[in-house]
């Protein structure tokens, strides 16, 4: 079973983001960029799954401008096997992700994908259940556990509520949430090693599908901010202060 | 043109995000619809004629749609689809799961999570976690729109529209229900509680919730949620985390109790009403939009705040 995890370039999530003065976005320059902590947990999870016998390949593709082929390494360096980068500078959306990757899947016969279940940028949380649409395939999202079971895929995902737990026929879409696993470190030898593995680059357009973006940003604000408010000495001035000022209580 | 409403329905109960929705629908059109999918639903279809500017309700009741599979689900929505010019549907677990696939069916980019409606193409959205709002103008004929129910107020219940069943589209066979494990608790539901308690990682295991959190948790009749870092320690069940990724929620009174602070858990707090941080360290940056702060050991001040409420 080939397997196909898609990695995204973003914000590291420990930086502080920032507005832009000109309200059109967030501020990126010289800002540190990761590969989306979700997507870490997928490449882990795939890697596991070949590790298990269950997966025969594992191939990482990203969307996104020349420098997404650090996120690639990244993959690569987990223990990926291929990389693929579908190079463009512009914002693509999930719709147009989907279409991309859906054009992957089949040239590439994937039976499984696995993505993080939203990129911590957009905090979209739909390219995984839009491709799944576009192949026709099911799709176990938010998975906190996922097994091949004889010619299923046992995914328990997480929902309001609890957990819930669905079989998927193959071929499937699944996404992750923070607990499927604990990805990996990449050791230093396996960085090398990772630096030699195949990495092709084709630009978006060699695609011909339709990525337009069908959303216009009109503007980028911060949101309202919240002021500090006051430290109070002891639980009988909160409880005081919370039914007497605030009157929550 | 109409705006449809997919309801959230657990069994058959109707949840109360689907008035949240309804507000949000009424922003874009006056005609509004509402779609209940389930097994037996004929009660929550009948509360859901009863949400205020309702104008009718469509009543799917098939075995196939009481688990919330998607792939059913989503074939239904496409089915009644038709010339609404927008769906929305609550950004909970089916919501997220179910909307986007919808929308890939229809050639649509979806809009996630709103919390406003600017007009009826414009919609405000959250992003990076709630450090920055776009708004966005989309350009599809028809919208597909999960809504941050934190973001509206609830519509009332005093309407009174016809029900109208609907075919139900089939099962097409792709996935399988096979379990739930769902957390019981007596406390409200955390995502529409009016005070919440959560607790972090200083709490140091799940004893020390039931022991510390929980008891306040009752006197004040607030729902349980906790930190990333308490969920991942196994202290509490995955559906009690607050944050970008997990619950969202804006209550009267928000109490973090041993809870640094990450922008994660903000993102998923801070429009509370009144926020109170008890953390020993005082650099905690929670303490940064906590309206009241009090530095203290939490195992001495809880059984405190317990005794004095």
């Amino acid at each position: 079973m080939k397997v196909l995890v898609p990695v995204k370039r973003v914000i590291d999530y420990n930086v502080k983001v920032r507005v832009k003065s000109d309200h059109t976005g967030v501020d990126l320059a010289n800002v540190k960029m990761s590969m989306n902590p979700f997507d870490e947990i997928a490449v882990e999870e795939a890697i596991r799954l070949k590790e298990s016998g269950t997966a025969t390949e594992v191939v990482a593709v990203s969307i996104g401008p020349e420098k997404a082929q650090d996120q690639i390494r990244q993959a690569l360096a987990m223990g990926a096997d291929r990389g693929l980068l579908i190079k463009t500078d512009a914002e693509v959306e999930p719709l147009g992700v989907a279409k991309l990757l859906k054009a992957v899947v089949e040239a590439e016969q994937c039976e499984l994908v696995i993505l993080g279940k939203q990129a911590i940028d957009d905090d979209s949380n739909q390219t995984g259940q839009m491709l799944a649409a576009m192949l026709g395939w099911p799709q176990g999202t938010f998975a906190s556990k996922v097994s091949k079971e004889g010619d299923k895929l046992s995914v328990t995902r997480e929902i309001d509520g609890g957990l819930q737990t669905i079989t998927l026929n193959l071929p499937a879409i699944v996404t992750t949430d923070l607990r499927l696993n604990e990805p990996r470190y990449a050791s230093l030898p396996n960085i090398m090693k990772a630096k030699k593995k195949p990495l092709d680059v084709k630009e978006a357009s060699e695609y011909g599908v339709d990525i337009a973006p069908r959303l216009e940003v009109l503007k980028v604000t911060e949101p309202p901010k919240r002021e500090a408010g006051v430290k109070v000495e002891n639980v009988a001035q909160l409880v005081e202060k919370l039914k007497n000022e605030a009157g929550v209580i | 043109m109409a705006v449809l409403v997919v309801a959230d329905v657990h069994g058959n109960s109707l949840d109360e995000s689907t008035n949240k929705t309804v507000t949000a629908a009424l922003a874009i059109n006056g005609d509004v619809d509402v779609l209940v999918a389930g097994e037996d639903v004929g009660d929550a279809a009948a509360k859901a004629a009863k949400i205020t500017g309702v104008r009718k309700v469509l009543q799917a009741d098939d075995a196939v749609y009481a688990h919330r599979l998607a792939e059913p689900l989503c074939d239904l929505i496409v089915s009644q689809a038709g010339d609404y010019e927008a769906i929305l549907k609550a950004a909970a677990t089916t919501g997220k799961n179910v909307m986007p696939r919808v929308a890939a069916i229809l050639d649509v980019m979806q809009i996630s999570e709103i919390v406003a409606v600017e007009a009826p193409d414009t919609f405000v959205r959250p992003i990076y976690a709630g450090n920055a709002m776009a708004t966005v103008k989309s350009n599809d004929a028809k919208k597909v729109i999960t809504v941050r129910a934190t973001g509206f107020s609830a519509a009332g219940n005093d309407g009174a529209a016809p029900v109208e069943k609907v075919d139900a589209t089939g099962d097409p066979g792709l996935s399988a229900f096979v379990g739930e494990e769902l957390t019981k608790s007596d406390r409200p539901e955390l995502a529409g509680a009016k005070i919440v308690i959560s607790g972090g990682r200083a709490l140091g295991s799940s004893e020390n919730f039931e022991k510390y959190i929980f008891p306040v948790a009752d006197k004040l009749g607030a729902a349980v949620g906790a930190s990333r870092a308490a969920v991942d320690a196994g202290y509490v069940p995955n559906d009690y985390q607050v944050g970008q990724t997990g619950k969202i929620v804006a209550p009267d009174l928000y109490i973090a109790v041993g809870i640094s602070g990450a922008i994660q858990h903000l993102a998923g707090m801070k429009d509370s009403k009144v926020i109170v941080a008890i953390n020993k360290d005082e650099e905690a940056p929670i303490f940064q939009i906590a309206d009241y702060g009090l530095v203290a050991d939490l195992f001495k001040v809880l059984p405190e705040l317990e005794e004095a409420l």
